[in-house]
This record gives C-alpha cells, structure tokens and sequence, in this order.
C-alpha cells in the first residue's frame, strides 16, 4: 500500500470533519458536511477550497516566451505582468498532455499551474520540450499551497485580510500581496465559474491562512467546499477535467476549447500540424454537454445509444446539478451521431439527453 | 457515531425492518448507510403489490458518488411506498429512521434467521 501524499491542511480538514479520500495519490477532502450543500453555498455566498495538491512551476530565462509558445496551444505573447492564461498543451498527434494555468510575472519570468494527477508526467514532458531552448524549469509544487475562495462574496471576504486593492485586479488577473499577514499571489481565477481568487502561499502558512479565511467568511456565509462541490460546480459551469472532458487521446478541439488553440501564432506550438488536420477536416468524435430532466445520475463510462439503439459514444463526466435538481453531463460522441437523438440506459429505464450550452446555470465569470 | 435504534431488526446489508407485530412491517436503510453513501439523490421503490423473497432486490438508493441496490431484509409483499422519497431523497441523510422510511409490507414468512439486532448490528460496524 503506497502512502498518500498530504497537504498541509491534512490535519485542518480532519479537524473540521472532513471525509477524505484519496484523489490522484493525495489524501484530499471530498466534502465536509454535505457535497449539495457545499455547492450551494458557492453558488450563495462564497466556499473555501484546499487545492494544494496542484502543482506549481517556474519557466525562467531570456527564451521563456518562445519556450511557452512552443509548449501550449494558446498565445502567450499576449500576457503582460499580472495576467493569467488558460492554455492545454498538446501532444504531437494533438492530443493534450495537461491543461494549465500559465502567469506572467516579468519579461523572463513565468509560472505555471497544472493538474496534481500529471505533475511528474507534466515535469518530464516539459523538460523534454524545453531542450534548446535557454530556459530555467524549476518544480515549486512542493513549496506552494493553495487556498481558493470562490463564489459572489469572495471578494468582500478576500479584502477584509489584505491591503491589495481586489477592485484593480481583473478575472485572470493576479497581484502579489499579504493576506492575513501571509504572502500571496492573489490571482482572480477559479474552476467553479464564479467570481472569485487562488490565493498561492507558502506551505508553512497554510493553516494560520485557511483559518483566517475561515473566520472572516464566516459572517458572510462562506463554508468549507470539498473536491466534490468542485466536480459539480466545475461541471455546470462547463468547465473541462483533465482525464474526463481531456485527454492524450481528446484534443482540445475535440472538447470545444478551439478558443484556446492558436494555429497562427508566431511561434507554433507541439502538435500544431496534427490540430491544424484537425480544424481542417474535422474530428470522428466531438465532446458535447446534456441535461436529462431526470434526477438519475448518468456517471461516466455509461453507453451513449443512438436513435436506432447502437453505441455512439461514451459519457465522459456527470453529476447531479445542485442548483438545476437534474443529471447534467458531458459525452464524446461520433461526429455524424452528435446532432441527432442520443439516449442512455440506466437501469432498464431509457433517458433521453438533452443538447445543452454550458454554463448551466447563469454565472457571473466564466 | 452510527445512531442506531434498539427497537429494529437489520440485515447485514444495512437495511432495517419494524415488525408491527400484526404481520406488517417497515423497511428502510441504516443510519450507517445514509451516511456511507453520502447525499442522497434518488430512490427507486417497487410497486405496491410486488413481492420479495428475502434478499432479493426491491429497489435502488443513488448518491453523488454511487448507486447501491437494496436487499429485502425479510420476505414481503409491499403495501404502501413512501412518495416523498420521490421529491426529497436527500430526507434519507437527516431521517433514516422516520420520515424516510421506505417501504409498509405484509411479511410472507419468518423473519430471517440472519438479520440482526441492535447491539449485533453495532458490533458489524466496528
């Protein structure tokens, strides 16, 4: 039995009645009272997320722009210090090896977020990538924790700890600062589609900085949100995860992301040959969203059936949504069958899926 | 801590039954159950007038994170299933023991040998 990696508020969430489970080799909590609730109270007021298990990394050196042009598939260029991008990274065939938040600090001076799943396989993929080019690439993950508060009150919440003026960083944007005595990057990015901030620190802070945030929160209704509030509000915000909506087998032209894939950049990035074969002839599969009107769960891995009963796809991520009361979830499904009635059999009762447009409930980001 | 009533029988699977004492009974799961399962989503029940032997699948109890079949804990023929499970599952997380009970049943033979009573139950959950 392999030991499961912990944060540093391994010890905070038990204390707090957590449920923890093990998510990607890592002891994290997957609710606390109740994954509904949690998830409501995001939605209402604001909720407090350990994502201390994602994994950070310096990009430093004269060539780092050139070298994160070549690596991911949306345009770096375009950051100035204290803008955030959301980018995946390509494999050659097109197929994504991570999706990434990247920061611009300075000129020569990057920062990355990636997935807590793919941090050694993220490590060695960039590493590969970077030869020729005069880059520095340093592993911080172990060195950073990471607390987001997200939901309509974070900012109010946020800026009762810091002096950091939070009405002047923009969504996806970032400052560095001190919240409750703690240097932070305080960045305006979230993975619940609402307003809200990641708040990166050093480890050794990371209790005295969740229980600050707790009890400031509290008066204004925010609770505890565990992993799995954040796959339901991650879902209805429509919002791709990795291993789920994205894989080294899904390009993120196949999940919908095409926004993200820049094909004319200056610099082209890995895989740009195979995604721009892609954009030109279409893909065989497409990743679409539904909604059932139905409580019933449709989970992952369930058969997505055509008009006439035969397979044409997969379901790729479902949940319950808190707020709609119905199944709501993704599929990758065959091109020409995408379009036309699609169905799942849950238990002998046949549920017919209902073509959505995320987000799925009105939000104030995304 | 599991709450767990001294007055019910309950089947290894974590289902309870109230004999009434008339031949009728009622059914439901365990406060371990709700609690394993998480929040509860939905409840698939049976048919009033559908039979079970003991052990048999009467319906089916689904959370955010999965769906456990349920297990008749006796032999019964159902008499009256409890509708507000339809609208309100997630009263099976609050009250297992009360107002989300699941099935009233006529029992159609001995209670089972097997099932167990509070302080055995106890001891099952460690």
């Amino acid at each position: 039995m392999s030991a499961l990696q912990r944060t540093p508020l391994r010890d905070f969430h038990a204390a707090h009645g957590a449920r923890l489970v093990d998510f990607a080799g890592w002891e994290m909590p997957v609710q606390y009272r109740s994954i509904l609730e949690e998830h409501k109270a995001v939605r209402r007021a604001a909720g407090l997320f350990d994502v201390s298990h994602m994994g950070e990394v310096d990009v430093r050196g004269p060539q780092a722009l050139a070298f994160l042009e070549h690596l991911v598939t949306n345009e770096v260029a375009r950051l100035y210090p204290g803008r955030v991008l959301y980018s995946p990274m390509c494999n050659e065939a097109g197929g994504t090896v991570d999706d990434l938040l990247v920061y611009m600090r300075g000129p020569e001076d990057y920062f990355l977020c990636i997935n807590a799943g793919n941090i050694p396989a993220d490590l060695a993929w960039i590493h590969a990538q970077a030869s020729g080019f005069e880059v520095t690439i340093t592993d911080r993950s172990a060195d950073y924790a990471l607390l987001a508060v997200q939901g309509p009150r974070a900012a109010e919440i946020v800026q009762t700890l810091t002096g950091a003026k939070l009405g002047a960083v923009g969504y996806y944007h970032f400052c560095e600062g001190t919240v409750a005595g703690v240097h932070c990057l305080i960045s305006r990015t979230g993975y619940t589609g609402e307003d809200g901030f990641e708040l990166y620190h050093a480890a050794a802070d990371a209790v005295a900085l969740a229980e600050a945030l707790l009890a400031a929160g509290r008066p204004f209704g925010l609770e505890l949100a565990g992993l799995g509030a954040r796959d339901s509000l991650r879902l209805e915000a429509g919002y791709p995860l990795y291993g789920h909506e994205l894989s080294a087998t899904l390009s993120p032209l196949t999940a919908g992301l095409g926004w993200t894939v820049k094909l004319n950049k200056a610099l082209p990035c890995v895989g740009h040959d195979a995604l721009v074969k892609e954009k030109a002839n279409g893909a065989p599969n497409k990743v679409v969203f539904f909604r059932t009107g139905d409580r019933r769960i449709v989970r992952a891995d369930t058969p997505v059936l055509g008009p006439d009963g035969a397979v044409v796809g997969r379901v790729l991520s479902g949940t319950l949504s808190p707020i709609l009361n119905e199944a709501i979830g993704s599929a990758l499904v065959e091109t020409p069958a995408a379009a036309g009635a699609l169905a799942v059999d849950i238990r002998g009762t046949l549920i017919p899926l209902q073509p959505a447009k995320p987000p799925f409930v009105a939000l104030k980001q995304g | 801590m599991s709450n767990i009533p001294a007055d019910l029988r309950y089947a290894k699977s974590h289902e309870w039954i109230r004999p009434a004492g008339d031949g009728t009974a009622v059914v439901g799961i365990t406060d371990y159950a709700q609690s394993a399962l998480g929040d509860i989503t939905f409840v698939q029940l049976p048919k009033v007038g559908a039979t079970f032997a003991a052990g048999a699948t009467f319906g089916v109890v689904e959370s955010v994170k999965a769906a456990s079949d349920l297990y008749a804990p006796a032999a019964f023929t159902v008499l009256e299933i409890n509708t507000a499970l339809d609208v309100a599952p997630e009263s099976l997380n609050k009250e297992p023991y009360d107002a989300a009970w699941m099935l009233k049943v006529r029992l159609t033979g001995e209670l089972p040998a097997d099932l167990l009573d509070a302080a055995a139950y106890a001891r099952q959950l460690g």
